[in-house]
């Protein structure tokens, strides 16, 4: 195989409930500012990660919409779906055809259109990434699955309310810095406490919202991506790793581990040759504040039931030992389901060429990003550096 | 009622499963293949007792759960280790902790849609319920 350059990246200006911009629009708008951040004029094949695009959209064949309204009829191009974590298996489908030789310049991104649809809708379609007949069919809802996580969590490892709450305050203090994000607000962790509990004990302040949004990066060989960067920092994709679990969280022997993540991270440090001690900075998958919690001791970044403690005692802020999303993550960037992962990296890439404005983590040299479907059934994990 | 309803009527209305005749790992449902690499797997009914391993309390709910709500979702730890996940029926809130004990009844789940289709299964019931 060989190396894996990301040449462009390429987001909305601002993620939200964006009616006037349709599905196609989202994407083409991402698309082609990833494309003219490359420096090219054409992409040799396409993945475009969504998750229900049916259902939020009543629209299907995104391979083919989105390459015409690229301007790049005739293009190979393919729907990847893994729930949630659609955007990231997206960029490593893209990641190994053009590492196997197959492509030079190859386009990965993500996109969903969630407000088109009220949200019991939203609710029903976010639901499909969960076992249908035997969790769904009960009237367990997403943020009960997370809660029931959290639960857990809560009763084994002393973990709080409060420390859940700190998650939130955290990363809308990131995503006050970042343009993009939907909510730049900050909040307090009595706000978060006071607002609306939705499935105890989450509350409304613990969910990342309803986005419509769109997410997209440009992958080259090596060799290509040198005559392209010019005087930019170029960026690697050092490690891929993709994992799943059971769909279901009652197989899992234990309820609040995600065993997806853990071998996703697994596999793509191995492949970059580096450990959590050697990463500067991450975007993870915080759906719901508890999941944030759960994925940094999955990625090794803390022992197993010490997440709770890490937002609280700022080593995962700005400045910390290993500041985690630094661009608001989903809580407050926002959570179009199926262009997350690819934004991930787009923060990534922004970190590493140190264009990342008062959210900059200084000296950035290696940064990772972990994307999640459903409650953990599938996890994506990079590793990105600067060469 | 729907071939998709009526082809897990096993499952939700007899607690029907099935088990791994070479290493004894439990499926619910039946699968047709185990993780232990054995396609060989015998039908098994499971426990009907068990303990609450986590809960929640959903307070808002998909339209079809609206009359319920505020309603208590589980993850049961049955008898044998086998878990699933219910609602518990006619619960209060502060009624359900981590090992309260259990019992799966067969109960109505939801009505759905303006047809009124009436959709059944099992419902973790607390002891003070069970006759
Ligand atoms: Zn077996």
């Amino acid at each position: 195989m060989r190396d894996v350059a990301i040449i462009g990246v390429g987001l909305n200006p601002k993620w939200g409930e964006l009616w006037d911009k349709s599905l196609r629009t989202l994407f083409a708008e991402a698309a082609l500012a990833a494309i003219e951040d490359a420096g090219v004029d054409h992409v040799d094949s396409m993945y475009v990660g969504c998750m229900t695009s049916g259902l939020f959209a009543g629209q299907e064949h995104l391979g083919s919409l989105m390459a015409d309204y690229l301007g790049q009829p005739g293009l190979p191009a393919t729907r990847v779906e893994s729930a949630c974590a659609s955007g990231g298996a997206a960029v490593r489908s893209a990641f190994y055809e053009v590492a196997s030789g197959a492509s030079d310049i190859v386009l990965a991104g993500g996109v969903e259109k969630m407000t088109d649809v009220g949200g019991d809708g939203a609710t029903y379609a976010l639901s499909t990434a969960a076992d249908a007949d035997y969790e769904v069919y009960h009237g367990v809802t997403f943020p009960a699955l997370y809660a029931m996580m959290a639960v857990d969590h809560m009763n084994r490892f002393g973990t709080t309310s409060e420390d859940l709450a700190n998650v939130a305050v955290k990363n809308h203090n990131h995503g006050s810095m970042n343009p993009a994000a939907q909510y730049p607000f900050e909040v307090t962790v009595e706000q978060v406490l006071g607002s609306v509990m939705v499935a105890d004990p989450l509350h409304i302040l613990d969910c990342s919202p309803i986005t419509d949004g769109a997410a997209a990066v440009v992958l080259c060989s090596m060799d290509k991506a040198k005559e392209l960067a010019g005087d930019r920092p170029l960026v690697k994709i050092a490690g891929v790793g993709a994992a799943t679990d059971t769909i279901a969280l009652h197989q899992r022997p234990d309820l609040s581990w995600l065993g997806s993540t853990e071998k996703a991270a697994k596999t793509a440090f191995e492949m970059a040759g580096v450990g959590p001690d050697d990463i500067d900075f991450a975007e993870v998958h915080d759906c719901f504040t508890i999941a944030e919690i759960m994925v940094i001791e999955a990625l090794g970044f803390v022992e197993r039931g010490k997440g709770g403690a890490a937002a609280r005692d700022g080593l995962t802020a700005l400045g910390g030992k290993i500041p985690v999303n630094t661009s608001g993550g989903l809580k407050s960037k926002g959570h179009p389901v199926g262009a997350t992962g690819a934004a991930q990296i787009v923060e990534g890439v922004t970190q590493l060429r140190g264009e990342a404005g008062d959210r900059q983590v200084e000296g950035a040299r290696r940064g990772i990003t972990q994307n999640m479907g459903g409650t953990g059934g599938s996890s994506v994990v990079h590793v990105l550096e600067v060469v | 009622m729907p071939a998709g309803y009526t082809r897990e009527i096993p499952q939700r209305y007899r607690l029907e499963a099935g088990k791994c005749k070479k290493c004894g790992a439990v499926h619910f449902p039946q699968r047709l293949a185990c993780a232990c690499g054995s396609k060989d797997t015998e039908p098994y009914v499971l426990p009907s007792t068990g303990k609450i391993a986590t809960y929640s309390v959903v307070r808002v709910g998909p339209s079809d759960f609206m009359d319920l709500v505020p309603y208590v979702v589980a993850v049961v730890e049955l008898d044998d280790g086998t878990k699933l996940t219910c609602q518990v029926a006619d619960a209060a809130p502060e009624e359900v902790s981590v090992g309260t004990p259990v019992t799966l009844e067969f109960r109505k789940v939801n009505q759905v849609g303006g047809h009124g289709i009436i959709k059944y299964g099992y419902k973790a019931v607390l002891d003070r319920f069970v006759e």
